[in-house]
């Protein structure tokens, strides 16, 4: 059990947006809480690709004679990143022309459409 | 009486996602690896780079690039679209 | 938004361009170190953070241009297409350019040794293209957004 620890990390990091995704009103905490679980789950596809005791995979003046880590989730991980960035840009953009048309960000009173 | 609803939903849930965590399989053994042994073996020669995972971005899988090259295009073109009335 | 205080604006001052500069320098020796197109551009487009924060809104605009940035990266995205379609002959993405005798085409010696920088066929090409549209893109971002800050402040009155 004490071997799988990453996995539990990525546990702990998506359990704690989901509490924050279902439990608070503010919006900013809504974003907080969506940027969460996008980052564990990059966390999680980097773990997924280590082998013990081996290097970066990379031929620049490397230390001779050992194995090297999979190069592919990390190339998966670079996209899934720049994904997050355009999702958080666009979730905080949404969320400022909401508060310039109903004065609040609560979202308990922003349900009626106003004209 | 929503909350507590939510509350057991969750605790549920959470207890399913800790014993999955668990039961994974060995942290460090990859199952499957041949995919990565032959890019390991045949990056240098065949792209002439020696970062295996820029060459795996740009050239083995240099579509997926081209595809999140355009989703970020897609965000700046949003975020442009909503503030447009904005004057000084 | 207000400028700070004339110690942050110093340090500023001095960092600046050294920021951009490691920014190109992650970006131009993506092949051959860790790094790349992307995380070059991060790099740069904190730089145009920086700025932001340290003088405020208004000395910002006279210094860094929207339009300027919104056609850079439009060329990066371009480049980026052009290059892909330039290896048309035998599919779609090939790299037309590793281990033949022209343009960064040298052959790479196998194994572990101090990188050359002449080699790597398209892949240079492709991380320059990708980087200046990542620090253009969130250049942009950031702009407007401290832009639309005060646009959308709530009034007094109503």
């Amino acid at each position: 059990m004490i071997g799988n620890l990453p996995y539990v990390a990525v546990v702990i990091f998506i359990g704690l947006g989901i509490y924050t995704l279902m439990f608070k009103k503010n919006l900013i905490k809504i974003a907080i809480g969506v940027v969460l679980i996008e980052n564990g789950v990059n966390l999680f596809l980097i773990t997924l690709g280590y082998r013990k005791e081996a290097i970066a995979p990379i031929y620049t003046q490397a230390p001779s004679g050992q194995a090297m880590v999979l190069p592919t989730p990390q190339a998966l991980t670079l996209t899934s990143i720049v994904i997050g960035i355009a999702t958080t840009a666009l979730i905080l953009s949404v969320a400022m022309m909401i508060y310039k048309h109903y004065g609040t960000l609560d979202t308990d009173q922003v349900r009626r459409l106003k004209g | 009486m929503k909350k507590i609803i939510f509350g057991i939903a969750f605790i549920i849930f959470f207890s399913f996602l800790i014993v999955s965590a668990i039961n994974m399989r060995t942290f460090g053994e990859p199952n499957y690896s041949e995919m990565d042994d032959y890019f390991i073996e045949n990056a240098q020669s065949e792209t002439g780079a020696n970062n295996v995972v820029t060459s795996v971005v740009f050239d083995y899988r240099g579509f997926d690039t081209l595809g999140e090259a355009t989703v970020l295009f897609t965000a700046v073109v949003g975020v442009v679209a909503l503030f447009r009335g904005v004057k000084k | 938004m207000k400028e700070m205080s004339k110690i942050v604006r110093t340090v500023t001052n001095f960092v600046y361009g050294f920021i951009i500069i490691f920014g190109f320098y992650i970006i131009a020796h993506g092949h051959l170190t860790p790094g790349g197109g992307f995380q070059g551009g991060a790099v740069v487009a904190s730089a145009f953070a920086l700025l932001l924060i340290s003088y405020g809104r208004l000395i910002t605009k006279k210094f860094l241009k929207k339009d300027i940035m919104s056609i850079t990266e439009s060329c990066g995205l371009t480049m980026f297409i052009v290059v892909a379609f330039l290896g048309l002959g035998i599919t779609f993405f090939y790299n037309f350019l590793a281990n033949t005798g022209s343009w960064f085409g040298n052959t790479t010696v196998i194994g572990i040794n101090p990188g050359d920088m002449n080699t790597g066929g398209v892949i240079p090409l492709m991380n320059i293209a990708v980087g200046l549209e990542v620090l253009s893109a969130l250049g942009v971002i950031v702009l407007i957004m401290a832009g639309a800050a005060e646009f959308t402040k709530k009034k007094e009155n109503s």
